[in-house]
């Protein structure tokens, strides 16, 4: 291992490193087994978040990623990893819960990530918004979409089609052309539910600059 | 001392924010020379995100993910890999020249040939047995990383006519937070292709664009058996602390 002992940017801060495309051979590198599973699936209240990116024409997305980080049922994180030995100094309500899960797309440009359903997350009390404190954020997961022609990843959030008081509070949503907030509104199904991620088009998801 | 835990002192919720990254760092989703961008990027204007809790936190898995050996890619298989043995490696630090500790990188690339392992490359040159292409490793607590690999090939692909790829290798990295998660490509120096390569040169600024080129490095370089490459990644920095509004 390098053992140079001047940390490099200690005269001058770096520069960031630029992104670049994932490229055609994504599912070589990125996919894991346990990927599209961020919480075990026999977990009570499981529920599968997925669907279909297309780009422009409309046609399905076969080399894309998605992955998707996200509150607990009760709006905490899985923040710090933990040893798989280690004994917890507090109980974790949601035991095997990770909050982040990765699935590429399928031959059909299908994508889909076994999860829990978020809680609701408090706003910062430095951020505007309109209403009285404490805010708190519609239940939400947010997405990052990586594919060969996407030179840089691009977030966006999922909300959840039976949250309809809460999506109506919530200040991102709000703060969005309200003929464009259904794209990131989820529909509830048979095992959990829906989101169709459209990278261009009429239907385009609301994609977010951070 | 910048810490990512976030506070909620008072019932009041200050987070640590993650700056912008400073316009031209990355590329234009809509590259027109990189054809494949025309149809996947989107052209409504972004909305912008406020960075909560979800923004500002982010995975970990410092501790699960990797196995031993999967930071060795010449030994993954019964025999060696045929190609040019290298070192590649470097320090992941965000934008302050802070070290990124304890951060899952991964890596995959084309072999020797130019090849990948994957049902769709129709690269007509020889797959390797003895390489899969696919490494992890953690960071450590300077933030360093190191893979043993073989040099990958050039290889041809269907942007234009006699398109070339310069020999690289993909890198994603998870950061510390949702905002710090970068995929970038790691170059080689004086590569030839450079000037035809519009992925490449979807970094507009010649500057920048060098920040994807690894550094020749003889003193990490194994005598008789590999040369060294090091490659710093710059992750985004943090944003100066935020005032409270309500204790001033
Ligand atoms: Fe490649």
């Amino acid at each position: 291992m390098s053992t140079d002992a001047a940390p490099a940017g200690t005269a001058a801060a770096p520069g960031e490193t630029p992104s670049q495309t994932v490229g055609p051979y994504l599912h070589i590198g990125l996919p894991w087994p346990e990927g599209p599973f961020a919480v075990s699936p026999e977990t009570p209240g499981a529920i599968r978040l997925h669907g279909i990116v297309r780009d422009g024409a409309g046609d399905p997305i076969p080399d894309a990623l998605v992955e998707s980080w996200q509150a607990d049922p009760d709006g905490g994180f899985a923040h710090v990893a933990r040893r798989p030995d280690a004994t917890d100094h507090h109980q974790r309500p949601f035991p095997s819960f990770r909050g982040f899960g990765r699935s590429a797309t399928d031959a059909d440009g299908r994508f889909a990530i076994v999860t829990l359903k978020p809680g609701p997350v408090p706003w910062p009390s430095d951020l505007p918004a309109d209403g009285p404190p404490p805010i708190r954020q519609a239940p939400h997961v947010d997405l990052s979409i990586f594919a060969r022609g996407l030179l840089h990843r691009v977030v966006t959030r999922c909300y959840f089609g039976d949250e309809p008081a809460a999506n109506e509070r919530d200040p991102v949503l709000r703060a969005i052309d309200p003929a464009r907030r259904e794209t990131l509104i989820a529909t509830p199904t048979a095992d959990g539910y829906r989101l169709d991620i459209h990278l261009q088009g009429p239907d385009e998801t609301v994609f977010f600059a951070l | 001392m910048h810490d990512d835990t976030p506070t909620d002192e008072h019932a009041r919720l200050i987070l640590p924010r993650w700056r912008e990254s400073p316009p031209g760092t990355h590329p234009p989703l809509d590259a027109p020379a990189y054809r494949s961008t025309a149809l996947r990027h989107p052209r409504r204007q972004l909305d912008r995100l406020p960075q909560t809790l979800t923004e500002v936190t982010g995975p970990r898995f410092s501790f699960r993910r990797v196995e031993a050996g999967e930071e060795d890619l010449t030994a993954q298989h019964d025999g060696e890999p045929l190609g040019e043995r290298i070192v590649v490696h470097g320090r992941v630090l965000d934008g302050d020249g802070r070290p990124v500790p304890e951060t899952l990188v991964e890596i995959w690339q084309a072999n020797a040939a130019g090849r990948y392992r994957h049902a769709g490359d129709r690269h007509p040159a020889p797959l390797d047995p003895h390489f899969t292409g696919v490494g992890r490793c953690i960071t450590d607590a300077e933030g360093r990383y190191r893979f043993v690999t073989i040099k990958p090939g050039a290889y041809p692909w269907g942007n234009h006519h006699n398109a070339w790829r310069p020999a690289h290798i993909h890198f994603s990295l998870l950061g510390r937070a949702f905002t710090q998660r970068l995929v970038s490509q790691m170059y080689f120096p004086g590569d030839p292709l450079f000037a035809f390569d519009p992925i490449w040169g979807s970094v507009s600024d010649p500057r920048i664009r060098e920040r994807m080129v690894s550094a020749f490095d003889l003193d990490q370089s194994l005598p008789g058996r590999a040369l060294a490459y090091r490659w710093d990644i710059i992750l985004r920095g943090p944003a100066a602390t935020p005032i409270d509004p309500h204790h001033s």
